[in-house]
């Protein structure tokens, strides 16, 4: 154990949790890796190439190296940062990327073949045979690397999504953003204040000048306390602000429930999307080290972090409680680390300064301009090699701090394309002027890092932040402060011919950037994709810099010169659960439900999804084993009795105004003006290119007002683009339109009993041949004064009507139908017999309007008005589409009983099977039980002028030939005497 | 994004449908003597400036107004929205 005292961990709460199966206790307030070492713990992993030993690196959410497997079954969690893990009783976590145990991983054979694995090794490497690559060289090459494994079983958990709307947004709860938010809070702003870390305080946390001379975790009780009442402030701890988006919109995930053992009830993680008119950007800064030989061995720390651990977590870095720490440097700020040390009771081997003036700040040696050239210690830190004066010296150090100056948390203020602009002083990039709008940076992510000048930085931030929404806010009393701002000098990295890691994730090395700068990828875009330097999941926050630095240096250019890459969202991995915020299976795209749904599901029919809706599909009878059996039957019905099914789905949209109809003859390729009121017109809509858009059917109900439908899946897009003509075409016509799909059930009765069972629902009203033929309409009542409209228009080629009543009686009219026409042999069908009934009709639906085809194609090109304009007139005529020849026809197989699948291509009989060949394709098939035999539909070049002809259909990928003869697509009633008698 | 409804104020960009180049709105005159060629560049060739731009929105979970929106496609700054109905030139300038 290498527990110390002190701390902001809760002694009185002793958690038990597992690492690699072995059991270690911990308490509440720690996170994983301030448990592990606090355990002695400090090998956690193997690194992704070489398989290097790796131990905790950092304190926070930059971490590369400490990336564990959290839990196990369906809720395993993979390449978790056990730096942000909070601990809980009964946590399980693992080690990842090694085969057998971590600390003797058979894969560490990569390390001994490394000069294998330079940067560009796979794209020179595997390079040949080529076939090799996708049977051979990937498998192996991605069984080897990679991280953790997802468990591929589906999330348990459950997740949730919310808005949040705010006067200022303050990322980051640390010495500025706390100044800030009680700057605005106080001001009576509506604020917001997000932190990634479960508790507030940022580095104050973290570090030992005393605030108000007290420790900095009082002030910050007592000023989190003061927010917490305010009513106009929302504290959001656990909350990553991982993107800034246009207009002032931030994308935010809250842990909500991940630091409690998991459980079905609680939402685990919530997705918010945060509006703020002005926002605060005190994200910290992150410190850097300094790559010298070997590095990356367990012990060797960010000297920063190791403060963290002692001060805040009271965990020391070491294995043993007498081991030594060393602590390598180029500014005052590991002088710091060795004073917190010290004061802990920690033994300090020295401070290695590579500044030859290095200032002595306690009792401790220092080892002025000195760097560190070499380590030993396979699984963990053993001994380090110190360069002074030209000597080398080999010193024991159980744990190493490394201190190479801090970079400003910029990302979220480069989201925009802004790029961070260099400053020589502080020697760091600092947050770009041409950020997002409305967006201050403040205290560390600004620069402006010393405890100090961090908490006055918050305060006037906020106040010119809330100034321009003309809010004045007061000076707050700040603490007062003990700090002296940190000098340093630059020193990027200790020359070495062996490895010294730049990129810890990615085994990235300073010989990988001196290769790749030889290899002439010298511009940082390159550098990072040859080498993989700042990838994965910690996308180099702590290695960019320092590698762009040594490309600089490499170059001869400045580091400005030598510029960032792009910085864009998330600032930390966001789970794909998250971003679904909850709606996953059928909260994903929830269903629409006809008026008859419980109708028809007591009737035990089977359902499909259509477009957004659910539809029955068929309804089986008893004895019936296959879904053929009831579609044949329902068919049949309908061609000898009467059937009912539910059309609702069919977009409905109502046309009124004086100019309905001329907006009409606009939007239909044929002429809707001369339509007489009480009659319906079959409609086919373009598209301006000339194709077809959707057809439907045409109802005039009185002089200045329609009723036209739409197919199911175009309901929408017709309607969008209907406005579009309207509004953006021709708003000078005086017409109103609005969708009433949802306002109207709509049933479909055909067949020759169907005018027989509607007499016995209308309210004395003539249905005789006469008075309401073929295409006839009629607003009217039914079932004794119920409102309903009547269409004679038929899909399935029988004696048909649709009849329309207000949604809510769709089911009572489906129930009185069935009941009354029972001695009809009244019949429901579903949308398979209704495909079968307009398939032997011939009659077009998706299938023949899938976006290519045209009216010509149809049969019905004469039906593109040539005495008027409309949508698509004009291009429809163009050369190319006025000679295709491909006509719709209809195919029966020589063999009855086979099937043509649809998407099958035409061939003439006995030609070759090629692309230039090519006659057409199938588009709709079925079993029609009224031939007894398989048909199909298709469009097949001078189809017309081929009736009688037997052809070749070809479905290539199942090695499929039918012989087929072409017929006319009307395989029932070409002359159409049945839907007008 | 944020939209500036004229009539509505300020509305997420998620109830929009979004069309593209407000140049649709200038549909060519079919009568004319070379509508194919007119509407044949009306329909396949558009704008796509790096900088600002005036496009077509509707709002679709709104009140279903088509909009022309200026947009700057670089920055996604809003520069002004106006009902393409009240539009007395149409579309792009």
């Amino acid at each position: 154990m290498t527990r110390l005292i002190g701390g902001l961990i809760d002694r009185t709460a002793p958690l038990s949790f597992s690492f690699n199966g072995k059991t270690y206790q911990g308490f509440k307030g720690d996170t994983l890796a301030s448990a592990l070492l606090a355990n002695g713990v400090q090998l956690v992993g193997r690194s992704f190439k070489y398989h290097r030993p790796r131990g905790i690196f950092t304190s926070g959410s930059e971490e590369p190296n400490a990336l564990v497997t959290l839990h196990s079954g369906a809720r395993t969690e993979p390449n978790t940062r056990a730096t942000v893990t909070e601990l809980f009783d009964g946590l399980e976590a693992s080690s990842q990327n090694h085969i057998g145990p971590l600390e003797r991983d058979l894969l560490a054979i990569n390390d001994r073949l490394a000069p294998l694995f330079a940067a560009g090794f796979y794209y020179k490497t595997f390079m040949w045979p080529r076939a090799f690559w996708e049977k051979l060289y990937e498998p192996a090459i991605r069984k080897a690397a990679g991280l953790g494994a997802l468990s591929t079983l589906p999330d348990p958990d459950t997740y949730d999504k919310g808005f949040l709307h705010c006067d200022l947004l303050v990322i980051g709860g640390g010495a500025a953003g706390l100044t800030a938010a009680l700057t605005a809070g106080r001001a009576g702003a509506s604020v917001i204040l997000a932190d990634e870390d479960f508790r507030f305080g940022g580095r104050l946390l973290a570090e030992s000048d005393l605030l108000d001379d007290s420790w900095p975790s009082e002030w910050v009780d007592r000023t989190c306390a003061e927010l917490a009442s305010l009513p106009n402030v929302r504290l959001m701890p656990r909350t990553t602000v991982f993107g800034t988006y246009d207009h002032g919109i931030f994308g935010a995930v809250e842990r909500v429930s991940d630091h409690l053992p998991p459980s079905d009830e609680a939402v685990r993680q919530t997705l918010w999307r945060i509006t703020a008119k002005r926002s605060v950007l005190a994200a910290g800064a992150i410190e850097r080290h300094i790559p010298f030989q070997d590095n990356d061995r367990p012990g060797i720390m960010l000297a920063g972090a190791m403060r963290t651990y002692v001060n805040r977590w009271a965990s020391a870095p070491t294995r043993n409680a007498d081991d030594q720490v060393a602590i390598f440097t180029n500014g005052d700020g590991g002088h710091r680390t060795a004073l917190d040390l010290l004061g802990k009771g920690v033994p300090v081997l020295g401070v290695i300064d590579t500044r030859p003036d290095a200032p002595v700040f306690g009792k401790y040696k220092v080892f002025a301009g000195a760097t560190v050239t070499g380590t030993k210690g396979r699984l963990g830190l053993q001994a380090i090699q110190i360069r002074q004066n030209g000597q080398s010296t080999w010193l024991e150090a159980g744990a190493l701090g490394v201190a190479g100056g801090w970079n400003p948390n910029v990302h979220l203020a480069s989201h925009h394309r802004g790029r961070p602009v260099w400053d020589e002083d502080r020697l760091a990039f600092l947050p770009p002027k041409d950020g997002p709008k409305g967006m201050f940076p403040a205290g560390a992510a600004a620069g402006n890092g010393a405890t100090s000048v961090a908490l006055a930085d918050g305060m006037r931030t906020a106040q010119q932040a809330l100034a321009e929404l003309g809010t004045t806010a007061g000076n707050i009393p700040l603490p007062r402060v003990t700090d002296t701002p940190d000098t340093q000098a630059a020193y990027w990295h200790v020359p070495t011919t062996k490895r010294a890691w730049v990129d810890f994730q990615n085994d990235v090395t300073v010989k990988d950037i001196a290769l790749a700068h030889k290899e002439n990828m010298r511009p940082v875009e390159h550098l990072k994709r040859w080498t993989t330097l700042g990838m994965a999941t910690d996308q180099g926050k702590t290695a960019n810099i320092s590698a762009l630095a040594v490309m600089a240096e490499l170059t001869g250019a400045t580091i400005p010169e030598t510029g960032t890459t792009i910085f864009r969202p998330p600032y930390t991995g966001v789970s794909l659960s998250v971003l679904g915020g909850g709606n996953t299976g059928r909260h994903f795209r929830p269903y629409r439900l006809t008026p008859t749904h419980a109708w028809a599901k007591v009737q035990g029919a089977a359902f499909t999804e259509v477009g957004p809706w659910m539809r029955a599909q068929y309804f089986p009878r008893d004895g019936e084993t296959h879904w053929r059996q009831t579609v044949d039957r329902e068919v049949l019905s309908v061609r000898k009795d009467v059937g009912l099914c539910d059309v609702t789905t069919l977009g409905k949209i109502d046309v009124q105004g004086p100019d309905a109809a001329e907006f009409l003859n606009r939007v239909y390729a044929n002429t809707m003006a001369t339509l007489k009121v009480g009659m319906v017109r079959y409609g086919l809509m373009l598209r301006e290119d000339g194709h077809l858009f959707d057809d439907g059917t045409c109802a005039r109900l009185a002089d200045d007002h329609f009723v036209v439908t739409t197919t199911t899946a175009n309901a929408g897009a017709v309607y969008r683009h209907m406005e579009f003509a309207h509004q953006c075409l021709w708003p000078d016509l005086d017409v109103q339109m609005i969708s009433t799909t949802d306002a109207w059930a709509q049933i479909a009765v055909a067949g020759p009993k169907s005018r027989q069972l509607l007499q016995r629902i209308v309210d004395g009203f003539d249905l005789s041949n006469e008075a309401f033929p073929f295409m006839a309409c009629a607003a009217l009542t039914v079932c004794g004064g119920l409102r309903a409209r009547l269409f004679r228009i038929s899909f399935s080629g029988e004696l048909a009507y649709e009849i329309a009543v207000p949604a809510r009686y769709g089911h009572a009219l489906m129930e009185r139908l069935m009941t009354l026409g029972k001695d009809l042999g009244v019949t429901p069908y579903g949308s398979e017999a209704l495909a079968v009934l307009r398939i032997e009709k011939g009659h077009a639906a998706g299938a023949e309007l899938n976006g290519q085809t045209t009216a010509q194609m149809l049969g019905l090109g004469k039906m593109v008005s040539a005495k008027k304009d409309s949508i698509g007139a004009v291009m429809s005529r163009r050369e190319g589409l006025a000679q295709d020849g491909r006509r719709l026809v209809g195919l029966l197989p020589l063999e009855p009983q086979s099937q043509i699948p649809a998407g099958s291509h035409l061939f003439t009989q006995g030609a070759a099977q090629t692309m230039q060949s090519d006659q057409g394709w199938v588009t709709s098939s079925c079993y029609s039980p009224h031939l007894g035999s398989y048909i199909a539909l298709g469009y097949l070049e001078n189809g017309h002028d081929r009736i009688g002809e037997v052809i070749t259909a070809a479905n290539p990928l199942e090695g499929q030939s039918f012989a087929a003869k072409v017929v006319s697509a009307h395989f029932i009633d070409p002359e159409g005497g049945r839907l007008r008698d | 994004m944020l939209i500036p409804h004229p009539l509505l104020g300020l509305r997420d960009s998620q109830e929009f449908t979004y069309l593209g180049d407000a140049s649709l709105m200038n549909r060519p005159d079919p009568a004319g003597p070379s509508a194919e060629a007119e509407f044949c560049d009306y329909v396949f060739l558009r704008d796509n400036p790096a900088g600002v731009h005036r496009e077509l929105w509707f709002h679709e979970q709104g009140d279903r107004s088509w909009l022309v929106v200026t947009r700057n496609t670089l920055t996604h700054e809003i520069l002004g929205a106006e009902l393409a109905r009240n539009l007395p030139a149409r579309g792009a300038e």
